[in-house]
């Protein structure tokens, strides 16, 4: 009895905690996986059919172009995220004129929604009336920019419209971390003569490494779950061209009315977003405290 | 993440003379400006355009004729469905959606944080790992049975269902951050108050919530700008008489049948994205702070 009512306040102040952490987190990944192995339509039942949603799940055309889509997109995002953001972050860091102008500029996008981002690129890659038809207006008739209408080319307007929203976010990531490299190591490397692109690329670079891993593990976990900014952009369209996971379980959730096969597809989407973040949590919280002490 | 505003500043001086490299420096970080502007600006120029203009006229240039059609076409008419009543009822289940949310999710993260900081006890932390493992969990796979809880409470599609969800979200960053910022104060002070005959909550809200300005802020823009762009949870949880501006404004867009209308589509985004840009431009560098520490979340 004297261990449930020492310290009685805080127990209660974090029994909201706890209680969701089991309902919730806990509870619903095992509700998910229970009814994963079920044939579960309209609505949830317990008729137990083993991993045969799994089988129909990986054999399931659809989820085929949705998994490659994520991979497609997962790439070509991460890359450019990175790359355009560290350019911005050491261009930034070179003692310019109205820095900080240029940092709100970048970082703006940010701040917006995938909803909003999707809409505005949707009409900027408008085939009649956008990018293309300035383009043509200004003689440039050979220009094409047909990307949301093309089935193959579709993937990488979203990129595009990604890119512009999260390539702020790393630049101002990476930019802390130049800030804190020591204005020392600097000096030694203009006095040994090495170019600043080698000094950034080969010795700057490694050592914000910490920043790095930080941007790439936060942009590879929210690739996975890309979904606004898809079904704003270009609704999983042409046909099912950009569709991702993320799509393919909302809609067997409430389009089709096929829920084993969308628990199936959500535990499946939950286990790579485990392997992803799990290496770099371990990382973070219990490596580095190890060695802090 | 070492992300102060010490480490804003440049080091030394600016360069006191403009070489070739510079000068070529300038014209491409100025070509990226141009790149990360260039739909802010085709928006705002779209929105003010007619129709005819649009179809006819070239996308980057500026109105020929101010057209201020679409604004309150966007603000109270553009049609969603069978019902026209443009944005502002998604603007105002939008507020009603984010104030209680953001006051309850941002109370709750910092008691959390506190009884985690100062009052621990057996099997405390064992929770608090688990909570933040929820942060992790996409949101696709929490949809569906959070759904049938809520509908069993009976809460499922109202007001009070989606401030559940956004609080339940909410909680494993924003416990995370108040617990952090709490862990960092010096624990003497804490003691001092203890032997001041100071209980649970009095400490709380004499001697803890003074102190807890900066780290507030910084919660705050987190969950104001993550709620209000939230599509997903407004769409499932909120129900068909409370849902968000985000939801409202694809619903516009995305409309099948009729002309479509640019200038009041491109109106109404911006309109949308009036309260996190707001947001994003008095608070600075409290922004990138905020949302780096959401940066995970489902």
């Amino acid at each position: 009895m004297y261990y449930l009512t020492k310290n009685l306040a805080s127990k209660i102040s974090l029994l909201p905690m706890i209680i969701i952490s089991l309902t919730v987190f806990v509870g619903c990944i095992i509700y998910s996986f229970i009814y994963s192995l079920t044939g579960s339509k309209l609505i949830p039942a317990l008729n137990y059919v083993g991993f045969q949603q799994y089988e129909r799940l990986f054999k399931s055309r659809k989820w085929d172009v949705a998994v490659e889509n994520i991979f497609i997109y997962g790439f070509v995002f991460t890359i450019g995220c990175l790359v355009i953001g560290f350019l911005l972050a050491v261009l930034i860091d070179q003692k310019i004129r109205g820095e900080s102008l240029f940092r709100t500029i970048f970082l703006y996008p940010y701040a917006m929604s995938f909803v909003v981002t999707g809409l505005v690129w949707k009409w900027v890659l408008n085939p009649t009336f956008g990018l293309e038809h300035s383009m043509h207006l200004w003689g440039f008739d050979w220009f094409k920019l047909d990307w949301l209408v093309n089935r193959e080319l579709a993937i990488y307007a979203v990129c595009i419209a990604a890119v512009w929203q999260g390539a702020g976010f790393v630049m101002v990531l990476m930019l802390a971390g130049l800030r804190g490299i020591d204005e020392d190591i600097w000096k030694s490397l203009s006095i040994e003569g090495i170019p600043k692109w080698r000094s950034y690329l080969f010795v700057i670079l490694p050592m914000i490494r910490p920043m790095v891993v930080t941007s790439i593990v936060l942009i590879a976990a929210g690739v996975v779950k890309v979904y606004d900014l898809i079904l704003a952009l270009t609704s999983g369209g042409p046909g099912y061209a950009t569709a991702t996971p993320a799509m393919y379980v909302m809609e067997n959730f409430f389009g089709r009315a096929n829920l084993g096969q969308a628990f199936a597809a959500s535990i499946i989407m939950f286990i790579s977003v485990i392997c992803i973040l799990a290496p770099w949590a371990y990382y973070e919280f219990y490596f580095r405290n190890k060695e802090a002490k | 993440m070492n992300i102060n505003s010490k480490n804003f500043q440049p080091n030394g001086p600016r360069p006191k003379h403009l070489t070739i490299g510079r000068i070529g420096m300038y014209c491409f970080i100025f070509m990226c400006a141009l790149f990360f502007l260039m739909p802010l600006y085709v928006m705002i120029v779209t929105s003010l355009k007619d129709m005819d203009e649009i179809r006819s006229g070239n996308l980057l240039y500026i109105p020929k004729a101010l057209s201020f059609y679409a604004w309150p076409k966007a603000w109270s008419e553009a049609c969603t469905g069978f019902v026209c009543e443009g944005l502002k009822p998604g603007l105002i289940n939008s507020i009603k959606i984010t104030i209680p949310s953001v006051i309850v999710s941002v109370s709750l993260g910092a008691l959390n944080g506190y009884a985690l900081a100062f009052w621990r006890f057996k099997g405390a932390y064992f929770f608090f790992g688990l909570c933040l493992f929820g942060a992790f969990i996409p949101y696709q796979v929490m949809v569906y049975p959070l759904l049938k809880i809520e509908s069993a409470i009976g809460i499922y599609s109202s007001l009070p269902g989606i401030i559940l969800v956004h609080t339940i979200f909410g909680m494993p960053i924003l416990t995370l951050i108040f617990r952090n910022f709490y862990a960092g104060l010096p624990i003497d002070l804490f003691k001092a108050a203890r032997i001041d005959g100071g209980n649970f909550i009095k400490i709380f809200f004499y001697v803890i919530i003074p102190m807890s300005t900066p780290i507030t802020i910084v919660a705050v823009i987190l969950q104001v700008t993550g709620i209000w762009n939230d599509f997903l949870l407004g769409l499932v949880f909120a129900g068909r008489d409370n849902q968000p501006m985000t939801v409202q404004l694809n619903n516009i867009v995305q409309v099948d049948y009729g002309v479509a209308e640019y200038n009041v589509d491109m109106a109404a985004t911006i309109l949308t994205s009036l309260v996190p840009l707001f947001v994003y431009f008095i608070s600075g560098r409290w922004f990138v702070r905020g949302i780096a520490a959401g940066a995970i979340k489902g």
